[in-house]
C-alpha cells in the first residue's frame, strides 16, 4: 500500500506542467536520436547530463526517462522503416518490422510496435511495484554459471531464427562469437586478434559497426540489386481507419505481448543483461510456440509485438540492478548511474528505503514517458510515412550517409567506418548465398558476456562443466536451453522420417527442414 | 537542451558580433583558450569508478563554465586503457585532448612493452584524487578481522575465491601482496568494472575483494558486507572501523591516483589552460563533497610535482608487477 | 551460384583457419591456476567455423543445398556494375572524410550519387548536397556534442563552433 502511494506520488511529480513539458521535448528528442543509425539513448542521456544539473533532480531524471524511451521507440522505427537496428535491442525488431513495410505495411508495424511497446511498459511497472526489492535477491544468487547459463538459453533461441540452412546458421553464431572476441582479452587483458596490428582493432568491433554495416549498407546493396537500380517506391499509406483496423488486428496478439513482457522483465532483472537478450528471448519464443512459425520473418505482426513489448518491459527491470546493485544492463543506464552520483545518491539495497521518492518517481516517469512516446510515435506516423515515400535515388545517399556518419559517432574512429563498409559488402555476398545475417549480428552482442561467464565459472570450478549442472537456476535453464539446440534436429529427422514415407529420402528432408 | 540552445543563440550571436567588433583582443590577452569542443577521453567504460568522476567534472566544468568549448566524454575502455593510451600517443601535439587515467597508465604499458607508450612522455595536468583500497569481506562470513581472514582463507588454500576487475591491475596487484605476505593461496578472478566485483561479494559467489570504498558504498551501508583492512597510511575517516595493515604489523600502502593528462608535446599555454580548469574544478563544492563522500585521498598536484610523482610510481609498479611475473626484468 | 557458392564456403573455411591460427597466438588450453587461456574462446569457435565450412562444402557436393543446386548467375553484369560503381563511391567517400573530412566528401559523393545513378536534376541534387552536411552539423556537433571528422577544413570551422558553442 505504501508503495502505491509512493508510486501515485511520483506520478503527481511528473504530471506537474514543467515536467510534462520536459517529458514531451525529451521523448521527441529521444525519438530522432533513436531513429538515427548508430545513435540511441546513451547519446542524448549523456548529452543531458550535465544540463541536468540546471534543473532539479526530480525534473532532470524525468527527462532522462523521456529521452530513454523516447529513443527506445526511435530505435524501433528505425528498424522498421530502414531496417537498420538503431540499438542492439531493437535487432528483433527488424525481422518481421522491415517486411512489412516492404510490404506495405510500414503504419501497422509502426503501430504495433508503439502499442506493445505500451503494454510492456505497462506489464513491467506492475510487476516492478509488485515484486521489486524480493526480486532483488534473485539478481544477486546469479551468478557467472547462471549467466553463462542464460546465454546458452538465448543462443538456443537462435539456432530457430536461421531458417533454411544449418551449417550457415552454425556458421553465421560462430564467426559472430570470434568477431566478439576481437580487441583485448577481459580476463588476461592481452591484445588478442589483432589483424595486421591495426591499433583500431584494441577496442574491438563493436556492435553498432556490424549491425550498420549489414542491416544499412548490405541492405541497401540488396535492395539496389532487387529493383536494377530502378526508381522503386515503397507503397506506403497512413489513416485512422487503418490504425484502428490495426488495433483489432492486434487483439490476437494480446498473449504475445503478455508472454514478451514477462520474459522481457525478467531476463532485464539480471544484472549485466540488459534488454537485448531478451527481445531475442521473447522473439524466439514467440515464433517457437507459434502456430504458424514459418510466417515469422515474413511479416508477422506478432514478430514485431514480442521483442518490442520485451525489450520495454526489460528497460524497466533493468533499473533493478542498477538501483539496488550499482551494476548497469545497458550504456544507458550506466551514464544514468553516473547522474545519481551527480545528483548524490548511492546506488544500493538501501536506495529503495531512504531515496523511496527517488526510485518511485523514476519508475512513474519511465511510465509517463512510455505513455507520451506513444502518443507522439502515431502523431509522427505520417512523417515517418513521407520519409519512406521518398525516392529511393534520394533515400539511399542519404541513409549512406547516415551509416558513415552513424558508424563513426560511437567510437569517434574512422577505423570502425571502414570496417562497416567491409561487413557490408562481404555481407552483402554472404546473404545472396542464404547465409543468416541476424545470428551473427547477435552472438556479437553476446559473446563477451558468454565468454567471461564462461571462465569465470571453470576458474571458480578448476575446470569441471559440472559447475552449470549443479546449481539449480543454472541446471534448469541449461536444460532448456539443450532442448531447443535439440530441437531442428528432431524436426529434421520428423522432416526425413516424413520423406521416407513419402518414398523421397534424403534431399526433400534437408530441404523441408527450416523452409 | 533544444530550447536552451534557442535561448542561447541570440546572446551568442551578439557576443560573437561583438567579438569581431574588436573586443576579441581582451580574450587573446587572457591566454590560450580552445578553439573547439575538447575531446575528454575516459580511460574505463561507461559506470565505472573513473566514468563516474569524469561525468561529474565535466558537469562542474559545465555547470560554473570553467571553459568556453564544452568537454566532451569518449569512453575508450579497450584493454585495461590500452586503446585511450594508444589513442593519445597518436594525438601527439594536439591541445583539444585530455585525459582521466588511473594506475593502468603505468601497469598497461609496462605489461605490454609491444604498445610502446610512454606515460612518462605525456603533459602532466592535474592529480585530483587518489582512490583508497579496503580489504572486504561478506557479513555472514564470521570474519572481523584481518587474522580472521588468513586463518579462513589458509584453511580454504586455492579454493578461496578474491573477485577483482581486470588481470594485471590494481586488485591483483593487491591480491598478490596477500598471498605473499601471509603465505596464502587465494584464488584471483577477474570480472568486468568493480560494480559487478562488489555484487559478486555480497551475491556470496566470491569470498573476498579488495575494492574501492565507492564500489561497496551501497553494500556497506546496508550492511551487507565489510572491511576488515585498509591498504592506506591511517585509517580512513568514513570507516574508522578498518584499522591498516601498518597497524597490523605489515607497514604497506597502495593507492590509486585519478589523474588528467594531456597529449605528449601539448604546447605549454593549453596546458596552462587545463591546469587552470582543473584547479578550479578541484576547489568546487561538488568535487570537495565528492572526495569527502567517497573517501578520495590525496592532495591537488599538477606539472613538476605530478611528473615526479609518475615517475617514482612507475617505478613502484615495475618492482610489483615483476613480483607477481607479469612482467619480466 | 554454385560456383559462387563453392569459392565462399572455401574463402571462409580459408579465413577460419587464419582465425585459429591467429588465436592460437594466445593459449588455447587451460592454464595452470588462471584458469582457460585467452585464446580458448575464439580458438574452438573457429574450428566450428571451419566445420562448417567443410559440412557447406560436403553439402555442395552432395547438391544438397538450394544454391548448390542453382545454375543462375551469382551476379549478372548490369547488377556488378551497379554495385561496383556505388560501393566505389562508397569508398571515394569515406577516403575524401580523411581529406577534407564529413562536410567536405558528403556534398561531393550526393552530387555524384543523385546525377549519376539517380539521374536527378542538378536544382535537387545541389540543394540535397547542402541541406545533408548543415543539418548534419546542428544535429551532431552543436546539439549532441559529437565532433564529426573534418579533415583540412577543420579552421574553417573555429567561428561556427564560436558562434554556437
Amino acid at each position: 500500500m505504501e508503495i502505491l502511494q509512493l508510486l501515485l506520488g511520483g506520478f503527481s511529480v511528473a504530471f506537474e506542467p514543467m515536467n510534462l513539458f520536459l517529458v514531451i521535448v525529451g521523448c521527441a528528442v529521444g525519438l530522432f536520436i533513436g531513429a538515427m543509425p548508430g545513435l540511441g539513448s546513451v547519446n542524448g542521456v549523456a548529452i543531458l547530463l550535465p544540463v541536468t544539473f540546471i534543473v532539479p533532480p526530480t525534473s532532470a531524471i524525468i527527462f532522462l526517462a523521456a529521452i530513454y524511451y523516447g529513443a527506445m521507440y526511435g530505435g524501433a522505427v528505425s528498424s522498421i522503416m530502414l531496417g537498420i537496428p538503431g540499438a542492439s535491442t531493437a535487432v528483433a525488431t527488424t525481422f518481421d518490422g522491415r517486411p512489412m513495410a516492404v510490404q506495405g505495411n510500414a503504419d501497422k508495424a509502426l503501430v504495433a510496435a508503439a502499442v506493445a511497446s505500451f503494454a510492456g511498459g505497462t506489464i513491467s511497472i506492475v510487476l516492478f511495484t509488485l515484486f521489486a526489492p524480493p526480486l532483488a535477491k534473485v539478481a544477486l544468487a546469479f551468478g557467472s554459471p547462471e549467466e553463462f547459463a542464460l546465454m546458452m538459453l538465448a543462443f538456443g533461441t537462435f539456432i530457430g531464427l536461421g531458417g533454411d540452412d544449418i551449417p550457415k546458421t552454425f556458421f553465421s553464431i560462430f564467426i559472430g562469437l570470434v568477431l566478439s572476441a576481437v580487441g583485448l582479452d577481459v580476463m588476461s587483458g592481452e591484445p588478442r586478434l589483432i589483424f595486421g596490428d591495426i591499433s583500431g582493432f584494441f577496442h574491438g568491433i563493436n556492435f553498432l559497426v556490424l549491425a550498420i554495416g549489414i542491416y544499412g549498407i548490405g541492405e541497401i546493396l540488396w535492395t539496389i540489386e532487387t529493383s536494377k537500380g530502378t526508381v522503386a517506391v515503397a507503397s506506403a499509406t497512413v489513416n485512422v481507419q487503418r490504425i484502428i483496423a490495426t488495433l483489432g488486428e492486434l487483439k490476437k496478439s494480446i498473449k504475445t505481448m503478455f508472454m514478451g513482457s514477462f520474459i522481457g522483465y525478467f531476463v532485464g532483472l539480471l544484472p549485466a543483461a540488459g534488454a537485448t537478450p531478451g527481445s531475442i528471448m521473447a522473439y524466439g519464443m514467440a515464433k517457437t510456440l507459434s502456430k504458424n512459425p514459418g510466417s515469422y520473418g515474413k511479416g508477422n505482426i506478432d514478430g514485431v509485438a514480442a521483442p518490442e513489448a520485451a525489450n520495454n518491459a526489460a528497460s524497466t527491470g533493468s533499473m533493478l540492478p542498477m538501483l539496488t546493485l550499482g551494476i548497469p544492463g545497458s550504456p544507458t543506464t550506466a551514464i544514468l548511474l553516473g547522474g545519481m552520483v551527480i545528483w548524490g545518491l548511492e546506488p544500493g539495497p538501501r536506495l529503495f528505503v531512504e531515496q523511496s521518492d527517488f526510485v518511485w518517481g523514476l519508475i512513474a516517469s519511465l511510465y509517463v514517458a512510455n505513455l507520451f512516446a506513444v502518443i507522439l510515435n502515431v502523431a509522427f506516423l505520417p512523417l515517418f510515412i513521407w520519409v519512406l515515400k521518398l525516392r529511393f535515388t534520394v533515400l539511399a545517399p542519404v541513409i549512406f550517409v547516415l551509416c558513415v556518419v552513424g558508424g563513426y559517432a560511437p567510437t569517434q574512429d574512422m577505423h570502425d567506418v571502414w570496417l562497416m563498409l567491409l561487413f557490408g559488402v562481404v555481407g552483402y555476398l554472404m546473404r545472396k548465398l542464404d547465409y543468416p545475417m541476424a545470428p551473427m549480428v547477435l552472438a556479437i552482442v553476446l559473446g563477451p558476456l558468454a565468454e567471461s561467464s564462461l571462465r569465470q565459472s571453470l576458474m571458480i570450478s578448476h575446470g569441471s562443466p559440472m559447475v552449470f549442472f549443479e546449481r539449480p537456476i543454472a541446471g534448469v535453464t541449461m536444460l532448456i536451453a539443450a532442448l531447443l539446440f535439440l530441437l531442428p534436429v528432431f524436426q529434421a529427422i520428423k522432416a526425413r522420417i516424413k520423406g521416407v514415407n513419402q518414398g523421397n529420402a534424403g534431399k526433400l528432408g534437408d530441404n523441408s527442414a527450416g523452409s | 537542451m533544444k530550447i536552451s540552445r534557442k535561448m542561447a543563440f541570440l546572446p551568442a550571436l551578439t557576443l560573437s558580433l561583438a567579438a569581431l567588433a574588436g573586443v576579441s583582443q581582451s580574450v587573446v590577452a587572457e591566454g590560450w583558450t580552445p578553439k573547439k569542443p575538447v575531446e575528454f577521453v575516459i580511460m574505463a567504460g561507461p559506470g565505472g569508478g573513473a566514468d563516474k568522476m569524469a561525468r561529474l567534472m565535466q558537469t562542474v566544468i559545465q555547470k560554473h563554465k570553467f571553459s568556453p568549448k564544452p568537454f566532451i566524454p569518449v569512453n575508450k575502455a579497450g584493454g585495461s586503457g590500452a586503446e585511450a593510451l594508444m589513442h593519445l600517443k597518436s594525438k601527439k601535439g594536439d591541445d583539444h585532448i585530455v585525459m582521466v587515467t588511473l594506475n593502468s597508465f603505468y601497469t598497461t604499458p609496462l605489461r605490454q612493452p609491444a604498445l610502446k607508450v610512454q606515460p612518462l612522455d605525456f603533459t602532466p595536468i592535474a592529480r585530483m584524487a587518489e582512490d583508497t583500497f579496503l580489504l572486504w569481506v561478506g557479513k555472514n562470513s564470521g570474519i572481523n578481522t584481518l587474522d580472521d581472514f588468513v586463518k579462513a582463507a589458509k584453511a580454504k588454500g586455492n579454493d578461496w575465491i578474491m573477485a577483482g576487475t581486470g588481470r594485471g591491475g590494481e586488485d591483483e596487484l593487491l591480491t598478490s601482496y596477500l598471498n605473499r605476505t601471509y603465505d596464502l593461496n587465494i584464488r584471483y578472478v577477474p570480472y568486468k568494472g568493480g560494480g559487478r566485483v562488489a555484487k559478486e561479494l555480497v551475491g556470496g559467489h566470491a569470498d573476498s575483494t579488495v575494492n574501492n570504498p565507492s564500489e561497496q558504498m551501497g553494500f556497506y551501508l546496508a550492511g551487507d558486507s565489510k572491511p576488515i583492512a585498509a591498504f592506506t597510511g591511517a585509517r580512513l575517516p568514513l570507516f574508522k572501523e578498518a584499522p591498516t595493515l601498518t597497524e597490523l604489523g605489515q607497514p604497506f600502502e597502495y593507492y590509486m591516483q585519478r589523474s588528467v593528462v594531456g597529449a605528449p608535446g601539448m604546447s605549454d599555454e593549453a596546458a596552462d589552460f587545463y591546469r587552470e580548469v582543473f584547479t578550479k574544478v578541484y576547489n568546487s563544492e561538488e568535487w570537495q563533497k565528492y572526495m569527502k563522500d567517497k573517501s578520495l585521498q590525496g592532495e591537488f598536484m599538477t606539472g613538476t610535482n605530478l611528473q615526479d610523482y609518475w615517475t617514482r610510481e612507475n617505478n613502484n609498479h615495475k618492482v610489483l608487477l615483476s613480483k607477481i611475473g607479469e612482467i619480466k626484468q | 551460384m554454385r560456383k559462387a557458392e563453392f569459392i565462399m564456403a572455401l574463402v571462409l573455411g580459408v579465413f577460419s583457419a587464419y582465425l585459429m591460427w591467429k588465436s592460437a597466438e594466445l593459449p588455447i588450453g587451460w592454464q595452470k591456476g588462471i584458469g582457460p587461456g585467452g585464446g580458448m574462446f575464439p580458438f574452438w569457435l573457429s574450428t566450428g567455423m571451419l566445420i562448417c565450412c567443410v559440412w557447406i562444402l560436403v553439402r555442395w557436393v552432395r547438391r544438397t543445398s538450394p544454391p548448390s543446386q542453382s545454375e543462375e548467375p551469382y551476379m549478372d553484369h548490369q547488377t556488378a556494375v551497379l554495385i561496383g560503381m556505388v560501393v566505389g563511391s562508397l569508398t571515394l567517400m569515406i577516403g575524401a572524410i580523411h581529406l577534407v573530412g564529413v562536410y567536405g566528401a558528403v556534398p561531393l559523393f550526393f552530387i555524384w550519387y543523385m546525377r549519376t545513378l539517380g539521374r536527378h536534376s542538378w536544382t535537387e541534387s545541389i540543394s540535397l548536397a547542402l541541406i545533408t552536411p548543415v543539418v548534419t552539423f546542428f544535429f551532431f556537433e552543436i546539439l549532441l556534442h559529437i565532433t564529426l571528422p573534418k579533415g583540412y577544413l577543420e579552421p574553417l570551422f573555429y567561428p561556427l563552433f564560436e558562434l554556437f558553442l
